[in-house]
């Protein structure tokens, strides 16, 4: 991806038009995000089915539902985990990771809602945010939930403080996830990148303009 | 293109602020379980308060917003009424009987108010039940000698509960007909559930059809799946809530 579109320089005869398909995300990268989602979904729609009482009423077979949360949840890692083993996974772990200077001002552009140009790589800084929020709640609800469910492994008070824990960052992470998924709906060819693993060139450098391969 | 810009970290340089975000999150879980019990109580009396006055009811949709949640361990409930609503008293007793909804609403009622608190936390205070004491069934059917134990059954289908005969001979076990001061409704077990004053709510089973007196505890439906049998509020459960009565 060339920083700046247009600039003169000996790449040019060989840059690709716009109109041109980019690699974005890796199969096993699609995959993982695929399983994750199902499984976070599963874990939302049971976590509903507890929780929301007319739900509760309509669906009734509480042992069953909650067999299916905390198996869904015990297994929610799994997928990222296996995942490991794919250089293009950890290649993008490790770019969420990094926060450059852009990300910086692309983070502080979007909290004063300042309108100013904001810059990214492969990864905006606001998607690198969301995916070390959610993997950090998730390892959260994953450790509350395992302190619910097996009760008599650990002292007597740690069971009421985890599910106030537990049901408190569920809410905000249902929130934050609704935020992800609506982000999506809002751009159809982020989703295409993520479905089939490719973007149009003229996506990626108006929204992914530092992004090199 | 400025000195800032061209000094690009790409993908592999920057500051590692993924995994510190990660890490925080994790601290903060910690420090969330460790501080819940002054949290919560704080919370708790903000909510109770709140949803009082929230005509929306979505505070009741909050963790702990105050108020009952519905649990049903079973994929439907019938629904009885007054006309083909039975509970059944037998077992080791000298007269098995069946009680029609009019007939039990014939019996003396007692009217308690007490607290209700449930094993997964929420506590609904100042609920008051009326209904027959089950003591006064269980004489009136005669128990037997060699009788310990009580089973119920409900109408669910699936639904058990047990109390020793000792626990449920006591003042504050009724066999509920009215709760909030309204008719049992369905939701809440209608239309005549058990209620099991001073032990978790889990005992005080809904859509109660049937009584049997037997021999030994049989273990309910919830003490199956790793719950206490002996559910004192406050003292089983590993739960130290302040008692209900």
């Amino acid at each position: 991806m060339t920083p700046m579109p247009g600039s003169a320089s000996p790449t040019d005869a060989a840059t690709p038009r716009p109109s041109e398909e980019v690699r974005r995300f890796a199969r096993p990268v699609r995959w993982v995000h695929r399983t994750t989602a199902g499984l976070m979904l599963l874990c939302i729609a049971t976590a509903a089915c507890l929780y929301i009482p007319q739900l509760a009423e309509l669906v009734g077979r509480r042992y069953l539902v909650v067999t299916v949360h905390e198996w869904a949840g015990l297994l929610l890692p799994v997928p990222v985990l296996l995942g490991l083993v794919s250089r293009a996974l950890r290649a993008d772990l490790g770019r969420l990771n990094r926060f450059a200077p852009y990300d910086i001002r692309w983070l502080r552009s979007a909290l004063r809602r300042d309108g100013a140009r904001r810059e990214a790589a492969k990864f905006n800084a606001g998607q690198k945010v969301y995916a070390a929020w959610i993997a950090g709640a998730t390892l959260v609800m994953l450790g509350t939930g395992l302190l619910m469910w097996f009760t008599h492994l650990t002292p007597l008070m740690w069971r009421t403080s985890a599910t106030f824990v537990h049901d408190w960052l569920a809410l905000t992470a249902g929130i934050v996830i609704a935020g992800h998924v609506g982000m999506a709906l809002a751009d159809p060819e982020a989703r295409r990148g993520m479905r089939t693993g490719s973007v149009s060139r003229g996506w990626a450098e108006r929204e992914h303009p530092r992004w090199k391969d | 293109m400025n000195a800032e810009q061209s000094d690009d970290p790409g993908e592999t340089g920057g500051k590692p602020l993924g995994r510190r975000l990660v890490l925080s999150m994790l601290g903060l879980g910690a420090a969330g379980v460790v501080t819940a019990p002054y949290l919560q109580n704080g919370l708790e009396s903000f909510l109770s308060a709140a949803s009082g006055k929230d005509p929306t009811g979505l505070t009741g949709l909050l963790p702990n917003g105050g108020g009952f949640r519905y649990y049903s361990v079973a994929s439907s409930v019938p629904h009885k009424s007054a006309a083909d609503y039975r509970l059944t008293v037998d077992g080791l007793v000298d007269h098995p009987t069946a009680y029609t909804l009019d007939s039990l609403r014939a019996l003396p009622q007692t009217r308690l108010v007490r607290d209700v608190q449930c094993v997964t936390g929420w506590r609904v205070p100042g609920t008051p039940f009326e209904g027959v004491q089950l003591s006064r069934l269980l004489d009136a059917a005669g128990v037997r000698p060699g009788a310990r134990a009580i089973r119920f059954k409900c109408f669910d289908g699936t639904y058990s509960e047990s109390l020793t005969l000792e626990q449920a001979r006591r003042a504050d076990v009724l066999v509920a007909l009215r709760m909030q001061d309204k008719p049992v409704v369905h939701a809440h077990g209608g239309p005549v559930r058990l209620y099991v004053a001073p032990m978790y709510f889990y005992k005080s089973a809904k859509w109660l059809s049937g009584i049997t007196v037997t021999s030994d505890v049989q273990r309910g439906y919830w003490e199956e799946r790793g719950y206490d049998t002996d559910a004192w509020v406050g003292k089983s459960n590993g739960r130290g809530d302040a008692p209900t009565v």
